[in-house]
């Protein structure tokens, strides 16, 4: 049943692939068949960035590079790739814009580093803070 | 003629707000006191004459005078009433004279009705009002003149963009501006008390309806514009982490912390350095949302770097403001005590920590918007969106809604764990329950989600608690009003989650006539025709939609098409049932006939504007009762005072 599922899969894949950009994109506005194959599809078009929109993902735009971009996600996904490698081959492509979930990098280890340095400074400023006041609490 | 008087009377309230800062300084310092007499009715005067600079322009764009240069870019003649009226500040300039607007009418207003505050300290702090005020005068007079007349009179307008011909979205922006601008009085207080060294429940009880009231008009902005984008936008999202979107939740985030810690100021005379902190961090978020949307650096930091004078100047004014809070603010904070004590386990305490949190969230919003400007400066173009920011901020979120259903149940100052034991345990047992149920029967939803589902009932059972053992009919208004704006967050929580969770997508290329199950609905498209609007012409689908075959209710989804100026809108169409909405959209025609159809169905989806409602109205309850209190203690002092008078005679 698998290799039915795979083969069919290619067999829908290779012709669309091979015409990637043309217009009609058949999974631009089609779900794949199998909802557990469309769930992924559609986590991962949700944090992919629309290039030609101002800050919608793909999964929310009429744009028609969008709907492109959704149907060779649909598509790759149908062959069975992983969502994550999808996302590197499109960051190949058109550069870390395109994808909303930050890649670590060193341009980005501040973004990942902020939250536990915020974390720090929750922690000291609550603890001076109640350090000092259990203190005092102590009266009488 | 209207323009010129416009123009002339912006430049006396100008001058105005000018007078009102010299004579504010003038009046501090020890032997000028005699000018302090002059300050409010200054500006009062400035409120009076900026509101009918307003009114000025909203008689152009009511009229559609087209000789002037902001009616002729941003409205046209055949546009609905409604749209001419929100076109006045649908546009740059014309936002910027609202800001003053409100603002200087707000100054006129705390002028007027401001009496148990220190003299001087409301001297300092009106003055405080101008110095803010002139920045946007200037701005305005300077680099964005809305009163500008053409050379020669315009044939026609060029209109408004179709997505924003929305009575939704007409009164979206005002909503936001007065919140954004209560937090400017909220901050002008601060700065006041600093100058006087008079920090203390006083003030925090003068500033604390202005928080209120900003607070209670960021919510509302914020969830019709989330519910706006849910409903326009086609595709049924509600809430994108789009920097537009941050420049609004980050005041509110700030106005949050700052509500809570003025209202420890205002009972407990604690909490004292933090509360100022919080009021000139409310203002600068406000600045910051005003600079992203405003400077145009949200298209491109080159796009910003075109054309940088506006952006420049609101930068600026956002530097002088903030810089000189700060400055002020260090070298005033060694003689601002903390205040009363308290111990580890009490509610000021709890609010301690959630204001913590809360500040660590606005952290995370902050730099996770403006990182990518940052980044493209420097020549690499990253985008930060949900995946970064649902899971980051939820580090600070799940722990602050945790502390939430506690923090009400405890005393002020010192309290013992033990004595709350069972109203914690009990909605502690239904979240644990429900967390229970969910990993086991719906193994597939997401961490978060399931989180969410299950903290949202115990927080709201909890939030309810402090009613417990009162009676309902003599509870304080305030006290109402905590309760309902805490349920509304559980609320809000509950819908985001669900609709995280359970959503259910079609997309189907239909012929009328075909039919679609999409969760318990049947769908059935019946048919396409055309119709047409005031200013736009439309396909409008007809479907056929039951609930678990129920009767059918017709839904007509349309697609939009707008003439002035040429565009696209889809207009989807909701059905909303106790348990959630139907969401269908018309898309295009196919190369083979069929119409593409969008369906969705979500569970609890109302709930996340609900939730919003109640958290307003939550506001509202609270800023009642303290207004009542307050005008009881006014006719009571007033009583006590003529009894006085007449005993005395």
């Amino acid at each position: 049943m698998r290799y039915l599922m795979l083969a069919l899969a290619l067999l829908l894949a290779t012709p669309v692939v091979a015409q990637d950009m043309l217009p009609p994109a058949p999974y631009a506005y089609k779900q794949l068949p199998d909802p557990a194959q469309e769930a992924k599809a559609q986590a991962l078009m949700e944090t992919l960035r629309c290039l030609k929109c101002q800050s919608q993902a793909i999964s929310d735009s009429d744009a028609p590079m969008a709907g492109d971009m959704r149907h060779q996600v649909r598509t790759r996904i149908a062959a069975g790739e992983d969502p994550e490698a999808i996302r590197q081959w499109l960051i190949e492509r058109y550069g870390d814009y395109v994808s909303y979930a930050p890649q670590v990098k060193p341009i980005t280890w501040p973004l990942f580093a902020a939250p536990l340095l915020f974390l720090a400074l929750a922690a000291l400023l609550l603890r001076k803070r109640f350090r000092r006041s259990t203190n005092s609490g102590d009266r009488a | 003629m209207i323009a010129e008087i416009g123009l002339a009377v912006l430049w006396m309230a100008a001058a105005l707000a000018a007078l009102q800062l010299i004579a504010g300084i003038i009046a501090l310092r020890p032997k000028g006191a005699q000018l302090g007499t002059l300050v409010r009715p200054v500006a009062v005067m400035q409120g009076v004459l900026v509101a009918l600079a307003f009114a000025a322009l909203v008689t152009l764009f009511l009229t559609t005078d087209l000789s002037v240069k902001l009616v002729a870019d941003n409205s046209h003649s055949a546009k609905p009433f409604i749209f001419k009226l929100a076109g006045t500040w649908g546009n740059h300039e014309g936002s910027m004279l609202m800001w003053v607007t409100i603002m200087a009418v707000a100054g006129g207003i705390v002028a007027l009705v401001e009496k148990r505050l220190r003299e001087d300290t409301l001297i300092a702090t009106l003055a405080g009002q101008a110095f803010v005020s002139l920045g946007f005068y200037a701005f305005l007079l300077l680099a964005s003149n809305p009163f500008e007349r053409l050379p020669e009179p315009a044939p026609e307008g060029a209109g408004l963009n179709p997505l924003l011909q929305d009575v939704g979205l007409a009164f979206h922006p005002p909503t936001l501006y007065v919140g954004y601008v209560g937090l400017s009085i909220a901050f002008s207080f601060a700065v006041g008390a600093l100058v006087t060294r008079d920090v203390g429940p006083a003030f925090a009880r003068a500033m604390r309806p202005w928080v209120l009231g900003a607070w209670i008009f960021l919510t509302l902005g914020i969830t019709a514009g989330s519910y706006w984008a849910y409903y326009t936008l086609g595709w049924g999202g509600w809430w994108f982490w789009d920097p537009v979107e941050n420049a609004s939740l980050m005041p509110w985030l700030a106005a949050t912390a700052l509500l809570h810690s003025c209202s420890v100021l205002a009972s407990r005379n604690a909490l004292r350095a933090w509360t100022v902190m919080l009021g000139v961090v409310a203002f600068s978020m406000s600045m910051v949302g005003t600079f992203l949307v405003r400077s145009g650096i949200l298209t491109s930091v080159h796009a910003f770097a075109v054309d940088p004078e506006r952006g420049s100047f609101i930068l600026a004014l956002l530097a002088i403001y903030i810089g000189g809070a700060l400055t002020l603010f260090g070298l005033r904070a060694s003689t601002v005590t903390e205040g009363a004590r308290f111990s580890f386990v009490s509610r000021e305490a709890a609010l301690v920590f959630n204001n913590v949190m809360l500040c660590g969230i606005l952290g995370i919003v902050l730099l996770g918007t403006l990182y990518p400007l940052l980044t493209e400066a420097m020549g690499v173009k990253v985008s930060v969106g949900p995946p970064y920011f649902n899971p980051v901020s939820a580090i600070f979120a799940i722990p602050m809604m945790l502390v939430m259903a506690v923090g009400p149940l405890l005393r002020w100052r010192q309290d013992k764990a033990g004595r709350i034991t069972w109203p914690v345990a009990i909605p502690a047992l239904i979240s644990a329950a429900v967390l229970l149920g969910i990993v086991l029967l719906a193994p597939r939803v997401s961490l978060l989600s399931a989180l969410g589902l299950a903290i949202a009932p115990g927080l709201a059972l909890a939030s309810m608690m402090p009613l417990r053992g009162r009676k309902l009919r003599r509870t304080p208004l305030a006290t109402w009003g905590m309760v309902v704006a805490h349920v509304g967050i559980a609320v809000a929580l509950f819908g985001m989650a669900s609709e995280s969770a359970f959503s259910t997508e079609k997309l189907a290329a239909m012929n009328p006539g075909d039919s679609q199950q999409v969760g318990p609905w049947r769908v059935t498209l019946q048919g396409i025709a055309p119709v047409a609007g005031q200013n736009w012409t439309a396909l409008d689908a007809t479907v056929a939609a039951s609930y678990d075959g129920g009767e059918p209710t017709m839904l007509h989804p349309q697609a939009r098409t707008f003439a002035n100026p040429p565009g696209n809108r889809t207009e989807s169409a909701l059905k909303t049932r106790w348990n959630g909405q139907l969401y269908t959209v018309l898309g295009e025609e196919g190369e083979d006939g069929r119409w593409q159809m969008r369906f969705w169905w979500k569970p609890f989806v109302p709930m996340i504007w609900y939730g919003g409602a109640l958290i307003a109205l939550g506001g509202l309850l609270a800023l009642l009762g303290r207004v009542s209190s307050e005008v009881r203690r006014l006719v009571a002092t007033g009583k006590i005072a003529y009894r006085r008078e007449r005993q005395g005679r």
